[in-house]
């Protein structure tokens, strides 16, 4: 005992002393966050971006971070998915469709200094037609692919022949924009983030920089990689990255032509891959926003003083039915039976954030095109097991796809989505094999490839174009779907070409309704992602395309 | 005691049968009875024991016993995952209810179920696996002569090499080459513990084979092969067997985590204690105790076989006798 | 001495060329073969023919490995899916901060084991061996992941104490000199940017802890308790020495030895712990990038990280190994 004394005496200093430190570290940290005007914006983002040059992009988390940075010729409305003038004020096009002019804005100035001219937008396009080697990969000029066809010089027989004629600058301010054929895709096109105006001389810099590709492997040219060489002209400029920390550095930009300046002298967006760090980043004061909020924590964090805006509609998410994977889904009354059997008013009243309505048709109700007069499919699982007894496929078995470890934007947790509606399916007699795969790349080369009976997905617009949501499934046949529907196939390509707006809008209507008698897939739902936000910062307003303009941020 | 060992060839065999049991009584009581008496009076084995029993029961009868179906969604509509709302523990659902609206009670007694065959599989993987490749390594290397001691190093090069793989990146390996499934998941954390037994069984084959009675047992002449599996193998069992009950733990907590990889059992409509604490950790605001009923499962179960292993361990080991 | 490191470095040799086979074996057996092994499944039919002419497919098994090797030799091991950044450039750029947090854990698993074991071992029985020896038993017990967890929402989000994610809070000026923050911080005098690292390591480091701690402590009891039974202690405490004498001379020191091979051997664990504990901490190291590649199949990174850190591995045991070998007399004589 004797001896047990002194040595307990020891441990209960040593905890003491752990105490001590630890609360002197808490006095300190209070210190650090209360104080100081100079604070950095800090936005949790789930993932780093690929690169610091959106044209070389396509994915989210890279046009999240260069959006400040850098504009588009067009923009859209804050909050809204109207079109708006961005770097051009105005623009119009030519009767077929072919010619599009925009007017710039006067005083532009980019990071480096240098002026927004015609030239500059001229000479951006032609760096992008005139891409060749690893640039015409698709991974990474897919939006470039997809909304302008090929390039001056296409060096693979998959890349499509270019719709992309030329630019031109009759005006110091006037640039013309000339394409071969009409397409839906334009104006809107000209809103995405790819197709953002870099400076003309980042743009040379680039050039010099293009020793990257070794044609076998897809790496990105180092200016894209570190902060320095790339130059917008948006309220933001890049000043660092910090790939050890997953850290991206925003500056706010002194000369910025617009009105909405930077709120913020410091932006900064985190990488934090799990959902569940995102939100104790939040709730423990290290960050000051984050994205993609489960929709079980709404509640909570709002309870907590959190602000969690509510963002528009703008996306879709649908059982995918592949019809050639399965004889019997080529069957109607089997497809119909399917919709009948889904409860999704419980998948939004449960599991969606809210703002989640059940889709009827293959686009949200804020695209221009949405038809009120498509058939409706309601929760009837007798009805479901009587066309499945019509149809004589009463032991009809599925593979189910699904993705796992994944949150999309219109869908927070797949796999909970996905048992639901297999219970609902097994309630009508159907049978479901579950085939859980990884997001990327497995989920999405498989239900591409039609490798799976039936299967979920989605899709955010990009732009307010019945098109972009349209004819991303049904333009043509796909392995996904499995089917050939000409009448379908037709009447979607007249709507691309169709360069009037109303005529084009009337064709969508009539598209959505002869899909959803046709019934290629089941739409789930239309939910928009939830956004937070700390207490002591006024947010941005919140877009339905996920397209925040982080200028409006700023500390209370 | 080895001047009775002279005499004729023909009862040798006998002899030796006679000079082990002599051994054990020599040292005042076999050391398997030694070991199990202090093993009785360890508080440690007791506890651990009493858990292991109460797990396996469960796992045995849980299907039986549980009130509900555990892959029904009975009460989803009383679940609203999006409005924060939950269902505790309520007459119907001792445990309440999960996020799907499934009775968390019957999930976590056929979850025990699932828990266990995992853990089982895998371990008695690596121990067949692992005493094979170790038995094969010890025997060669302690009665092989030069070629042995060759046969020797390379098995044990190829134990080095796994060794040299953190096993977590080892069962990552393996479950990318075999897709993702049940199998996969025991595979993966079996194979992890293929060199431990290995190294185990080989380093005490070879403490046993300078042992008195073997070297008696060479002098008379005794066939190697007879007294490798007659009485080397035998009798270095013991740490194996120890490391048995150590893997079981290990195996259930490395399932968890491979859960938590998304490289668990692909139906996650199956209960089974790991995927059920990685899908319920995305509630622990909300709903904290659908994350601790599987956790501290894992948790109370791991530790029982953990207790029990070093009970085993010490009550097995010599020189900690006080 | 040196013969030694002669003869052990050469023992390396098998070991290692040996796991270069198996990771090509490996490879082989990969959905889609070694060409996706090395682009990527998302890489395009004609990247994937390119890759298949360069790697020499349709040759025998033992010329492609040759090829494969020279690509190796010189470090090259294709380009991270995710970031198209080649693998050998990711794993330094990350590597620092899993050295840190793996120093962390050991330190702390070291510091706070070795006495708990030694006092353990003293009260054999006594409420602190049974404290002792439970807790860390816990601590193996409860999976990595919901630990970190756990610590997290208690000591970061309830107490506010510590920071949350990363490896450093953003808006601190830090120059980067090795990337080692901590000692970053202490060469260039930012000691603010090194007591900051240090407070995100903490978290992490106790999550990480949790195995090697309970090993720790195990190891140190059963060897102290070892020790003490042996007879130059009792002749020593017959002799009436100093009770610290003993215990620092003879009782400590000869216990050490086996918890510095067992320090070596816990490297392994250690990595296995990185991936879940820099996953739930948002920390960037090597961890949580394998994790993230596990997730999108980033099959080059997965292969070029296995590879360099089963070196690792093996190189940290020789040098124990070899530390041993100083320490103790009897091996060096052998």
């Amino acid at each position: 005992m004797r001896i047990a004394r002194p040595r307990a005496a020891k441990m209960f200093a040593a905890v003491l002393a752990i105490g001590l430190i630890a609360t002197g570290c808490a006095s300190e940290r209070d210190d650090e966050e209360s104080g100081d005007d100079g604070q950095p914006f800090v936005f949790g983002a789930p993932g780093d971006p690929a690169s610091l040059d959106p044209s070389l992009a396509s994915d989210g988390e890279t046009f999240r971070v260069t959006r400040q940075a850098f504009e588009t010729l067009l923009d859209h409305e804050p909050g809204g998915t109207e079109l708006v003038g961005g770097l051009a004020h105005t623009w119009s096009s030519n009767e077929a469709g072919t010619e599009w002019t925009f007017e710039l804005e006067e005083g532009v100035t980019f990071h480096d200094g240098s002026e927004l001219t015609a030239e500059v937008i001229c000479q951006n396009f032609d760096r992008w037609y005139n891409w060749s080697g690893t640039y015409q990969n698709t991974t990474i000029s897919y939006y470039w692919q997809t909304v302008f066809g090929g390039f001056a010089q296409n060096e693979s027989e998959e890349t499509p022949d270019p719709n992309y004629v030329g630019c031109s600058a009759p005006e110091e301010l006037t640039a013309v924009i000339e394409v071969a054929e009409p397409s839906a895709n334009y104006p809107g096109g000209f809103s995405l983030q790819a197709f953002a105006i870099h400076s003309p001389d980042a743009i040379e810099a680039y050039e010099q920089d293009e020793a990257s590709g070794e044609g076998e492997n897809i790496t990105f040219p180092g200016y894209s990689q570190e902060a320095g060489t790339v130059a917008g002209s948006g309220p933001f400029e890049v000043t660092d990255w910090n790939k050890g920390n997953g850290e991206v550095t925003l500056t706010a930009f002194d000369d910025y032509w617009g009105d909405t300046e930077a709120g913020v002298d410091e932006l900064v967006f985190r990488t934090i891959p799990e959902e569940s760090a995102r939100r104790q980043a939040l709730q423990a004061g290290d960050i000051q926003g984050y994205d993609l909020v489960a929709p079980a924590d709404v509640t909570t964090l709002e309870d907590e003083g959190f602000q969690v805006p509510v963002r528009g509609v703008f996306n879709l998410l649908y059982l995918g039915i592949t019809q050639e994977s399965n004889p019997a889904l080529e069957t109607l009354e089997v497809r119909q039976a399917l919709a009948h059997a889904l409860d999704r008013q419980n998948i939004v009243d449960a599991q969606l954030p809210e703002g989640g309505v059940v889709a009827t048709q293959f686009m949200p109700d804020t695209v221009a095109g949405y038809s009120e007069d498509v058939t409706t499919y309601d929760y009837d699982p007798d009805l479901a097991r009587e066309l499945l007894a019509e149809a004589g496929e009463e032991d009809l078995t599925l593979d189910f796809c699904y993705p796992t470890e994944v949150t999309r934007p219109y869908m927070p947790a797949p796999a909970d989505i996905y048992e639901l509606l297999r219970a609902d399916l097994e309630e009508v007699g159907v049978t479901v094999n579950p085939v859980p795969l990884k997001w990327n790349p497995d989920y999405t080369e498989t239900t591409r490839d039609g490798g799976c009976n039936i299967y979920l997905l989605g899709w955010t617009g990009d732009f307010n174009d019945g098109f972009n949501f349209l004819g991303t499934w049904f333009a043509g046949y796909q392995k996904e779907w499995g089917f050939e529907n000409e009448e379908l196939f037709d009447l979607l390509s007249q709507a691309e070409t169709e360069p009037d707006e109303a005529t084009r809008v009337g064709l969508y209507e009539q598209v959505n309704e002869a899909v959803m008698d046709f019934l290629p897939g089941v739409p789930i739902s239309s939910s928009p992602p939830s956004i937070a936000f700390s207490a002591d910062v006024n947010p941005p307003t919140v877009s339905p395309l996920t397209q925040e303009n982080f200028a409006e941020v700023s500390f209370k | 005691m080895t001047t009775n060992l002279t005499t004729s060839k023909a009862d040798k065999i006998d002899r030796l049968a006679e000079l082990t049991a002599r051994r054990e009584t020599a040292s005042g009581g076999s050391l398997w009875v030694e070991a199990l008496r202090r093993l009785r009076s360890s508080k440690m084995a007791l506890i651990g024991g009493g858990v292991m029993a109460v797990f396996i029961v469960l796992a045995v009868i849980g299907p039986w016993i549980a009130p509900h179906d555990p892959t029904a969604q009975l009460w989803r509509d009383e679940v609203r995952v999006n409005q924060s709302i939950f269902v505790g523990p309520r007459g119907d659902n001792w445990l309440g209810l999960d996020h799907l609206g499934r009775d968390q009670l019957s999930r976590m007694l056929v979850g025990a179920r699932q828990t266990l065959l995992v853990g089982v599989v895998a371990t008695l993987l690596g121990f067949v696996v692992g005493v094979l490749i170790g038995g094969l390594s010890g025997a060669a290397l302690a009665f092989g002569g030069k070629a042995g001691r060759r046969v020797d190093t390379v098995l044990m090069r190829v134990i080095d090499m796994a060794l040299a793989l953190p096993s977590l990146l080892l069962a990552v390996s393996i479950a990318a080459v075999l897709g993702q499934s049940l199998t996969t998941v025991m595979i993966a954390v079996g194979v992890v513990q293929i060199p431990i037994f290995a190294r185990l069984l080989r380093g005490s084959m070879l403490a046993q084979a300078s042992a008195d009675y073997v070297l008696a047992a060479r002098a008379l002449g005794v066939r190697r092969r007879r007294i490798v599996l007659g009485h080397v193998l035998p009798n270095s069992l013991g740490p194996v067997i120890v490391q048995t009950t150590l893997a079981l733990a290990t195996a259930i907590i490395e399932a968890a985590a491979l859960s938590y990889l998304g490289l668990g059992n692909p139906d996650a409509a199956q209960p089974e204690w790991g995927v059920m604490l990685a899908q319920a950790q995305r509630f622990f605001d909300q709903a904290p105790m659908m994350a601790v009923y599987p956790a501290l499962g894992i948790i109370i179960t791991a530790l029982g076989f953990t207790l029990l292993g070093e009970a085993m361990r010490e009550a097995l080991d010599p020189k900690l006798r006080s | 001495m040196l013969r030694l490191i002669v003869r052990r470095l050469l023992q390396l040799i098998p070991t290692l060329l040996g796991l270069t086979v198996l990771l090509f074996l490996w490879i082989h057996r990969l959905p889609g073969g070694p060409a996706s092994a090395l682009l990527g499944e998302r890489a395009t039919e004609a990247d994937r023919r390119q890759m298949e002419e360069a790697l020499g497919l349709d040759q025998p098994m033992w010329v492609q490995y040759g090829r494969w090797m020279e690509r190796l030799v010189q470090l090259d091991l294709g380009n991270s899916v995710r970031t198209g950044q080649p693998v050998w450039e990711e794993f330094t750029l990350r590597f620092p901060a899993t050295v840190e947090l793996a120093v962390t854990g050991i330190l702390i698993a070291v510091v706070v084991g070795i006495p708990l074991g030694y006092f353990a071992a003293r009260r054999r029985g006594g409420w602190l061996d049974v404290t002792a020896v439970s807790a860390s038993l816990v601590g193996v017990c409860i999976p990595v992941f919901f630990l970190a967890f756990l610590l997290r929402a208690v000591f970061a989000v309830n107490l506010g104490w510590l920071p949350s994610v990363g490896r450093q809070s953003t808006g601190i000026d830090a120059t980067e000199v090795t990337g080692f923050f901590v000692l970053d911080g202490i060469l260039t005098g930012e000691f603010d940017a090194s007591w900051d690292a240090l407070e995100h390591l903490i978290l992490p480091g106790v999550a990480l802890a949790s195995i090697p701690l309970a090993v720790v402590v195990r190891i140190t009891r059963a060897s102290v308790l070892d020790v003490l039974g042996e007879d130059y202690v009792r002749t020593a405490e017959s002799k009436g020495l100093k009770q610290r004498v003993v215990r620092g001379r003879h009782v400590m020191r000869n216990a050490l030895l086996p918890v510095i091979t067992t320090v070596g051997l816990l490297t392994g664990s250690l990595l296995s712990g990185a991936v879940l504990t820099e996953s739930v901490f948002s920390f960037n190291g090597i961890g949580s990038f394998i994790r993230t590649a596990i997730d999108i199949r980033d099959y080059p990174v997965l292969m070029g990280f296995i590879l360099f850190i089963a070196v690792i591995y093996v190189v940290i045991n020789l040098l124990v190994d070899l530390a041993y070998s100083l320490i103790d007399p009897r091996v060096r004589v052998n």
